[in-house]
């Protein structure tokens, strides 16, 4: 078992070698491209992270990465503060913020967390728009670096890995295994004496870590910022969806999610630019009725049957 | 005095999505995120027929009603009957359920875009009116009254008949309803359709005086998910005391500090029952 999971991470670290060449190798079309999708992979694997285990369906994506890029953007433009400095201080207002939602309301059911984190990323975007128009002064926010798309692409992918290895590591750790425990059943956990509430929170707060960074490192991409375009709900329900068509149950589930949906959004947003929302709904049930257990779990399910073939 | 009246007004409307999601969850447990969406289409029915055929909102609310039932039940029936079958507990359920509505809800959206990409805008009984030396719209008096009478029948109908008790039967066990020789799928799937009936026809009304668009259906649904929690699941009366003070606390916060809070303040709300009364508020809580 040990033995496999630094196999694993070995593996895991050759890939992101490997994709470290990318910008060299593509040229601009497809280096966006991957810019965008290994901004979704550093999103989905820090949503694995909690919502793999304990089986709660984050939609708290799309608030943490628009307080990245929210904070970044106010920071720099109104107040010339630098760009590390901005992104670190939205890694921390968003971690306390996940802390927050977390403690009111991890402590009771899942279906609370689901519904309060619907609605999360469309009334922070509210309440910065009446703060901004009363109080700031309503006008565009720049983001101005030196950053080119390699350079966001490069950020993105530490972000990715660094998510990777810490959910690696907290899965081998007696938190992870607290999580799992949780995720198979809440009642027993709490009676061999795992405080599930902390432990949940705990994991929730380093979602809305990664969130805020990602929205942070990707911010210089768009250089012009309004609080109307960083709160998305939409990407809450990209990063949900994407995880899933991977396979929540596996840290690197989310890789083989993304890289395929990243090329069928290009396609069908690029072709069928009206029915985008009719093909998220259509893939949410394929994933509920064909691939519950995402394409990680199919495969894995094959796997098992042509083992059982050969004997 | 006149935030308590829009508010009043604005609340028969919400008491009417929240009952339906009510019914919904929790008699046939199915957490219905595209319960926004059924409140949009039938408010896009409403819009549709006023502008195409000059059909009067009033008259699409009693069409839209039985529509809305048959294609609820039949969303029940084939796509939800299964993923209840597939559950194992409760918790797989919930998630499942989750998933499979947030693709209706997308779908459903995908649709109505097609049909009507911009605002269901359209003037009808838009007369001012005063109550109770208040102006108000005679439209939103028109949209208050209907919802009372349709959610005052679905009250006596849930109390009174023979059905309406084994439905309220299920919302509160699905087992002993059960070994009572009730029967439990039947009555779920009669609770779901009806919801979304009595959901779709809250829409209907509220686009008489509420100018709605195709990708709004979600900032009710969190509504009314809000409204459903503070009163309490499976609870009538709860639902009616918190859809009314979510819409006087939403008027104060629109006429007293800014429209664009609305959501904000029932944040708070949900935030505070949360914190004090996760069972609701009439809700008794269970160890």
């Amino acid at each position: 078992m040990s033995r496999s999971g630094f196999k694993e991470l070995a593996i895991a670290a050759c890939l992101a070698i490997l994709a470290g060449f990318v910008p060299l190798v593509f040229n601009n079309y497809w280096l966006s491209i991957s810019v965008t999708a290994m901004m979704y992979i550093a999103l989905c694997t820090s949503w694995v992270m909690f919502s793999g285990p304990t089986h709660y369906i984050s939609l708290a994506s799309g608030a943490f990465f628009g307080i990245g890029g929210y904070l970044v953007a106010t920071g720099m433009s109104d107040y010339q503060m630098s760009f590390w400095l901005m992104a670190g201080i939205s890694a921390l207002v968003a971690t306390i913020l996940a802390g927050l939602i977390g403690a009111a309301t991890l402590r009771l059911s899942g279906v609370y967390f689901v519904i309060f984190t619907l609605g999360l990323a469309e009334m922070i975007r509210n309440l910065v728009s009446w703060v901004q128009n009363n109080f700031l002064g309503s006008r565009g926010l720049y983001v101005l670096t030196d950053f080119t798309e390699a350079h966001i692409y490069w950020m993105l992918l530490v972000l990715a890995a660094a998510a990777y290895f810490l959910g690696w590591y907290i899965n081998r750790s007696r938190l992870g295994f607290a999580l799992r425990i949780i995720g198979n059943d809440e009642t027993v956990a709490r009676h061999v004496g795992i405080n599930t509430a902390t432990a949940k929170i705990v994991l929730f707060m380093t979602t809305g870590f990664f969130g805020a960074l990602v929205g942070a490192v990707i911010a210089p991409r768009y250089s012009y910022i309004e609080p109307n375009q960083v709160f998305s709900p939409e990407l809450s329900f990209m990063v949900v969806i994407m995880a899933l068509l991977g396979g929540a149950g596996r840290l690197w589930g989310p890789i083989v999610g993304v890289i395929p949906f990243t090329l069928v959004w290009e396609y069908v947003s690029l072709q069928f630019p009206n029915q985008t929302t009719m093909f998220i709904g259509l893939i949410f049930l394929l994933i509920v009725f064909v691939l519950p257990n995402g394409i990680v779990g199919r495969l894995e399910q094959v796997a098992v049957k042509i083992r059982q073939g050969g004997h | 005095m006149d935030i308590l009246v829009s508010g009043l007004l604005l609340a028969g409307t919400y008491a009417l999505m929240a009952l339906g999601l009510n019914l919904q969850y929790g008699v046939a447990r199915i957490m219905n995120l595209a319960n926004g969406e059924m409140l949009v289409l039938g408010a896009l029915a409403a819009f549709w027929l006023y502008i195409n055929a000059q059909v009067s909102p009033l008259l699409t609310v009693v069409m839209v009603g039985p529509i809305a039932f048959i294609g609820n039940w039949l969303i029940y029936r084939f796509l939800l009957v299964p993923l209840v079958k597939r559950s194992k507990n409760q918790g797989q359920l919930e998630v499942d359920s989750i998933l499979a509505t947030f693709g209706m809800s997308f779908f459903i959206v995908g649709i109505m875009v097609s049909i009507e990409g911009g605002f269901f805008a359209y003037k009808y009984l838009s007369e001012t009116i005063s109550i109770l030396g208040s102006t108000s719209s005679l439209n939103r008096l028109a949209a208050f009254l209907l919802a009372v009478v349709i959610g005052g029948s679905l009250y006596l109908w849930l109390n009174r008949t023979r059905t309406g008790v084994a439905v309220r039967a299920v919302s509160v066990s699905t087992e002993a309803a059960g070994l009572v020789g009730i029967d439990v799928p039947k009555m779920s799937a009669l609770a779901f359709a009806l919801g979304g009936a009595v959901t779709s026809m809250g829409g209907s009304l509220i686009s008489t005086f509420y100018t709605l668009d195709a990708s709004v259906g979600v900032i009710f649904t969190m509504k009314a998910l809000i409204i459903v929690i503070m009163g309490g699941v499976g609870d009538v009366r709860g639902t009616i005391v918190a859809a009314i003070i979510l819409g006087i606390v939403e008027t104060a916060v629109a006429t007293l500090v800014d429209p664009g809070l609305t959501l904000a303040s029932a944040y708070f709300i949900f935030l505070l029952i949360l914190l004090f009364r996760p069972q609701g508020l009439f809700g008794r809580r269970t160890a």
